[in-house]
């Protein structure tokens, strides 16, 4: 069946099968971040955003994706960079497996929630799971960027 | 796993309906519970090109549609004035917020899940389900019916006048519950709802009216009638096992869970 | 120096963070065909009649394989040392099959729904019979797990297939039985722990491909590669040198990839059709054909003196191998050696074992191996005996704990006293960070909630004392730069990057100067493999040797080129200089490539005669909800003694991940199976592991010693930082309710009803 998506800004056009899921679809499109890492709509690997918001690419149809924005890491280089680098500081990328996902949901938390405190951070990250890091050097890494942002947002005003 | 044959985006809900009068037939909901299934599918059908994914309210209800996502209904920001935040509780340990922006109303509540946190919520308050064949029928009535070929449409929360508050207790944050629990005074009728019992929530009656007047009892005797009507929906409830609790501890829970919900909406605590 | 004891980020940090295609299915062919397996739903079964000809039949179906193709040789899939302790028990495939899961036949198709729909079309006819599932009911029952005659135990290990004994033995020292007798404190107590999944993010996957010399290459998510190369050498039956393993990026480890999990299965179909192939475990597959955690039952009695003094420790543990015997034999041993050594006082202890087989998934390594299970016994046993002596549990430790210079007895014959320990700072340290004094042993909130306070102290190894090889090769480049090349395995740690600080800071070089490659057996030198907390101590040995050498030839050549004598010159990492004159690097490196006759490379291979124990203190503050039961750990502080931590930040980072492993087997995770050996936690729906909303604020400091037999004085601290919280927790969680578990995991039912039966007793 033909589905037209944007994809990282770009408008494509496939042909999908009708139970194909869209971090199958992505991941032929040469979208390797995103990753898979169960079955059951537990671990968040495969997070991206679908008009913003962020979704489980191994739970939505490819199909529903008809019309809809949809953006993975690829699309954010450059803002994965920067907060890669806080997280890198931290040594808690680890094995990496996760950082994906993980991070575009924290690209998505930074769309939704404004100056979130330490138990809305946590909330809102609660289905990103990661097995090495223990959390704790993730959680330091935001803490440290949302708070470049904030200085950066009071350059900004000052300028 | 899950293979599809078709895939229909319908265009309206009587084209949704006659497609899934064939037994192989399957509405999608958000795909969550579906896929993890070993099922074929001949027709797929999509109802997320109809326009359902929004809560509405409206002067005497909440117009729920059934593809909105859980995360939509647990930000709802009228609603959970409504309900003083019970239903973001009752919502923010499923998992995550991906998973909650992909879950939908419909899919949770048609499926009648014993470990249903959204069930057991919407038992406790006016709620009523809108099937395409069917029509308007109480919630608590559809809780107990067989599933059918239907479409369920809507869930409906009317603003009949009600306090409610939501507990659960589980193994770890984000994981299913072991045992969840709303309470309400819904048009001054004390309703209390035990879910994950592990089946399906059920809401226990309160027959000799141990909470009757509960908010105008002086504090010892409103004390003694919410442990008193604890013990009594601990004593008549069924419970069973799983592999996240036995039967036994899920009776003690009740009893804790249901005191501790009554306590809270009789102001005996925060 | 310049690198070592920095917290620099990882030099892949980058690649990762943005998301590169750097892991094995990333990388995989596009035309590769898709493996997957049939697998047993029996826990006891023979395949009896088996036809594959509909299966074949399916479009897009390149090759069905069952037991009767392939080769007969038994093997282990452990990555251990050749000869393995680990018994030759397994075939790819056998028509016996020992448990829910057990492979049936391998299918090869172009596309994943051709193999699903060939795999539904494979008729089995199955002869069930009775499984064994209680351990309890193994050793010398009626029911086999291998009865095979040709099953073999390489090496002496008390093992016996018609015991379904995979290893058993009694170690002792002095008379335990008189010791206790004359103790004025004693406790006898038995602990269970559960099998534990290590749910790495990525799961069992490798892919396979045919080069032109008609060599097998494997791509594979693993912490073993020359393992692989041997093991499937011998389970193909082919030569090893027709076999490359190659390992890319690998997302997590923490032991489960220390087996050969997934790696026979594409290499026969690749090897067979001559087509590259993947094979991707689900989920679902990483949970019921893994190699989880050895469920173990541990009985401890332990005698103090009026003082508070431990002087005897007695040990028994009985281990649950599964249906194969990987790391069935060494994981126990670390269960006795690595806890009895905790009490320096001991006068006499026994050490007694029987790992069995049975019918439930094989169990194999993960992170602490045997001294997690082991420590919680003992520890946990120390705790309630200076509750018998109403001591302070911080205080019976002080009294006893390894100090340096100071014995270890039971820990492996050779390492007979710890030359590097600061376990006593580490406890002072922890105690501050606690506030102990003032927390122990619990605090009502008032509100329902009771917080209790407990304490574990814990030690592992670095590396296989006269076994474990870590090996390094570097090389000079023609611009400068260095290459070191490395047999251990990245997993994630960074021992690609801490290995090259440890190089930047020989080679007097800035990191970037520094490239770092591995793994591919083709080309890297040998090395055992990323396990057994070898890779900093052992490796890292090795790296510190081979650059030394390599500094001696820059040295040599840039002599030569001063003409003056290789004794007289001095390097400092640009230049070298004879007196006045001086080359650069540089024109070293390009003169090494011009009519030159030595080599600027050096490989050095290492192998430790002791495996120094690294040490630590754990304290986990608890909060219980005195009506349900839930315990949430509020705070966990831990001080670690890794000797110098190479990089500060990873070894933290380490430290913590290891400590939110522990709270989850502390208090949820277990595998539970059915009646019939059918595992109910496949899924991450059904095994939880914890979120960041499970764990509290976890505390990690370092009181570093110095190790005289490591790299720049470095022990490891891997696999150390697991061992604390089930002792730590469980004591806490007594502490605050006086329920004391002694079956992990620590549920919330568990403790709602021990406090429940608590009161009707009184």
């Amino acid at each position: 069946m033909n589905l037209s998506f944007w994809l990282n800004g770009k408008l494509c056009n496939d042909e999908v099968e009708p139970g194909m899921m869209l971090l199958e679809l992505l991941r032929t499109k040469g979208c390797y971040s995103v990753k898979c890492g169960c079955e059951t709509s537990n671990c968040g690997l495969c997070t991206v955003l679908m008009d913003d918001r962020p979704v489980l690419s191994c739970s939505v149809p490819a199909l529903r994706a008809e019309g809809k924005k949809i953006v993975t890491m690829e699309g954010m280089q450059k803002e994965a960079e920067e907060f890669g680098s806080f997280l890198a500081d931290e040594g808690a990328e680890q094995c990496g497996f996760c950082n994906p996902g993980f991070i575009m949901n924290i690209f998505a938390m930074e769309r939704e929630l404004t100056d979130p405190t330490e138990e809305e951070i946590q909330e809102y990250l609660a289905g990103n799971l990661c097995r090495c890091s223990g959390f704790v050097g993730q959680t330091r890494s935001i803490r440290k960027y949302l708070a470049y942002k904030e200085s950066q947002k009071k350059e900004g005003i000052r300028e | 796993m899950l293979k599809i044959k078709n895939y229909v985006k319908v265009k309206s809900i009587a084209e949704a309906y006659e497609l899934n009068q064939k037994k192989s037939a399957c509405v999608l909901g958000g795909m969550i519970w579906l896929k993890m299934g070993n099922r074929n599918v001949s027709t797929a059908i999509d109802l997320s090109g109809l326009g359902l994914d929004t809560v509405q309210e409206r002067e005497d209800e909440f117009h729920i549609g059934c593809m909105t996502s859980l995360r939509d209904l647990e930000t709802n920001a009228a609603l959970n004035e409504f309900t003083q935040g019970a239903v973001r509780e009752s919502l923010r340990h499923i998992v995550g917020v991906q998973f909650r922006n992909c879950a939908t109303v419909g899919g949770s509540i048609f499926g009648r899940y014993g470990f249903s946190d959204v069930l057991t919520m919407l038992l406790a308050l006016d709620t009523w389900v809108e099937l395409h064949h069917a029509g308007r029928i109480p919630l608590a009535e559809f809780a107990q019916m067989k599933k059918d070929r239907d479409i369920l449409e809507a869930v409906i929360v009317k603003k009949t006048p009600q306090q409610s508050v939501y507990l659960s207790q589980r193994n770890t944050e984000t994981d299913f519950p072991v045992l969840t629990c709303a309470v309400s005074l819904c048009g001054g009728r004390a309703r209390t709802v035990i879910g994950a019992r592990p089946g399906r929530a059920k809401i226990v009656e309160d027959p000799d009216g141990i909470l009757n007047g509960l908010t105008e009892m002086p504090e010892t005797e409103r004390t003694g009638a919410v442990q008193k009507f604890a013990e009594y929906a601990a004593e008549h409830t069924t419970f069973g096992s799983n592999m996240r609790a036995s039967e036994e501890y899920r009776k003690l829970l009740a009893e804790v869970l249901v005191r501790r919900a009554w306590e809270t909406l009789g102001g005996m605590k925060r | 120096m310049n690198y070592v004891s920095r917290p620099v980020r990882k030099k892949d940090a980058m690649a990762l963070v943005t998301g590169k295609p750097v892991y094995t299915n990333d990388l995989a062919p596009k035309d590769c065909l898709i493996v997957k397996l049939l697998r047993s739903p029996y826990a006891n079964a023979w395949v009896e009649e088996i036809r594959t000809d509909n299966a074949s039949r399916v479009e897009g179906i390149a090759a069905v394989f069952t037991y009767k193709d392939v080769p007969q040789n038994r093997f282990t899939l452990a990555g251990q040392t050749y000869p393995e302790l680990s018994p030759y028990d397994r075939l790819i495939m056998d028509p016996h099959l020992r448990y829910v899961g057990d492979t049936v036949a391998i299918v090869a198709g172009e596309t994943e729904d051709a193999v699903d729909k060939a795999l539904k079309r494979i008729k089995v006819k199955y002869r069930v019979e009775e499984p064994v599932l209680d351990m309890h009911k193994a050793k010398d029952g009626p029911i086999l797990v291998h009865p095979e005659d040709n099953w073999e135990a390489k090496v002496p290990v008390g093992a016996d297939n018609r015991r379904n004994l995979c290893a058993s033995a009694v170690e002792e020292s002095g008379d335990v039985d008189k010791i206790l007798s004359e103790c004025a404190y004693t406790v006898d107590q038995t602990y269970h722990t559960k099998a534990n999944q290590q749910t790495m993010m990525e799961t069992f996957r490798t892919y396979c491909y045919m080069d032109y010399f008609g060599r097998l290459n494997v791509v594979s998510s693993t912490q073993i590669p020359f393992h692989v190369r041997r093991i499937l050498g011998t389970a193909l039956d082919i030569p090893s040198s027709k076999v490359r393993v190659i390992k890319p990026r690998i997302g997590g480890g923490f032991g489960a990839k220390q087996t050969s999990i997934s790696e026979i299965y594409p290499a026969f179909v690749t090897w067979k059709t001559g087509r590259p192939s993947k094979i991707l475990f689900s989920r679902y597959e990483s949970q019921i054909s893994g190699s989880p955690r050895h469920e173990m039952e541990i009985r401890v009695r332990a005698g103090a003196d009026e003082n508070g003094i431990v002087r005897a420790l007695d040990v028994y543990t009985l281990s649950n191998g599964g249906a194969y015997g990987e790391h069935g034999p060494t994981t126990v041993g670390l269960s006795g050696h690595k806890a009895i050594a905790l009490y320096r006082h001991t006068e006499a202890y026994r050490f007694a074992y029987d790992v069995v087989y049975t019918n439930v998934q094989s169990a194999g390594a993960y992170r602490g191996y045997g001294a997690t299970q082991g420590i919680y016994a003992v520890e946990s046993a120390v705790n309630e005996l200076a509750h018998k002596m109403g001591m302070d549990p911080v205080k019976i430790r002080e009294l006893n704990m390894p100090v340096q210079g100071g014995p270890l007895p039971a820990y492996d014959g050779v390492c007979k006293t710890a030359a590097s320990c600061t376990m006593d700072q580490c406890m002072e340290r922890a105690k501050e960070m606690m506030n102990w004094d003032e927390k122990y042993p619990c605090r009502d909130m008032g509100n329902g909630k009771v917080r209790g306070v407990g304490v574990a102290m814990a030690m592992q190894g670095s590396s296989i004392a006269g076994i474990d090889v870590g090996g390094a090769s570097v090389k000079l480049n023609e611009d400068g730069s260095y290459t070191l090349g490395l047999g251990c395995a990245d997993m994630g740690t960074g021992c690609d990057t801490i290995l090259a600080q440890m190089a930047a800071d020989c080679l007097e070089t800035p990191l970037d100067n520094i490239v770092v490659f591995g793994v591919d057996t083709d080309i890297s030198p040998y090395d055992s493999g990323s396990y057994a907390s070898a890779t900093t101590y052992a490796t890292g040995t090795a790296v510190v040797n081979a650059c030394r050498e390599l500094r001696e030839k820059i040295c040599s050549l840039g002599a030569l080129m001063l003409e003056s004598d290789p004794a007289n010159v001095d390097f400092d990492g640009e230049y070298v200089y004879a007196g006045e004159n001086k080359v650069s690097l540089r024109d070293i490196a390009v003169r090494g490539t011009c009519g030159n006759t030595q080599e600027l490379q050096v490989t050095q291979t290492y192998s430790s005669p002791i495996s120094p124990p690294p040490f630590m203190v754990g304290m986990a503050e608890v909060e219980i909800d005195k009506e349900t039961g839930s315990a949430k750990v509020v705070d966990y502080v831990a001080v670690v003694d890794c000797g110098t931590p190479i990089n500060p930040n990873l070894v933290r980072v380490q430290a913590e991940g290891g400590i939110a492993q522990g709270i989850g087997m502390a208090l949820y995770e277990d595998i539970q199976y059915s009646k019939k050996g059918v595992i109910r936690n496949n899924s991450f729906m059904q095994y939880k592991i914890p979120t960041r909303l499970d764990i509290g604020d976890i505390c990690v400091e370092i009181k570093g010693s110095y190790e005289p037999s490591g790299p720049f004085g470095a022990k490891s601290v891997g696999e150390l930082v697991i061992d604390t919280p089930c002792p730590a927790i469980t004591e806490a969680i007594y502490n605050a309710t006086g329920v004391r578990v002694r079956e992990l995991p620590a549920t919330a039912e568990k403790i709602a009803m021990g406090m429940l039966k608590n009161r009707l007793e009184k």
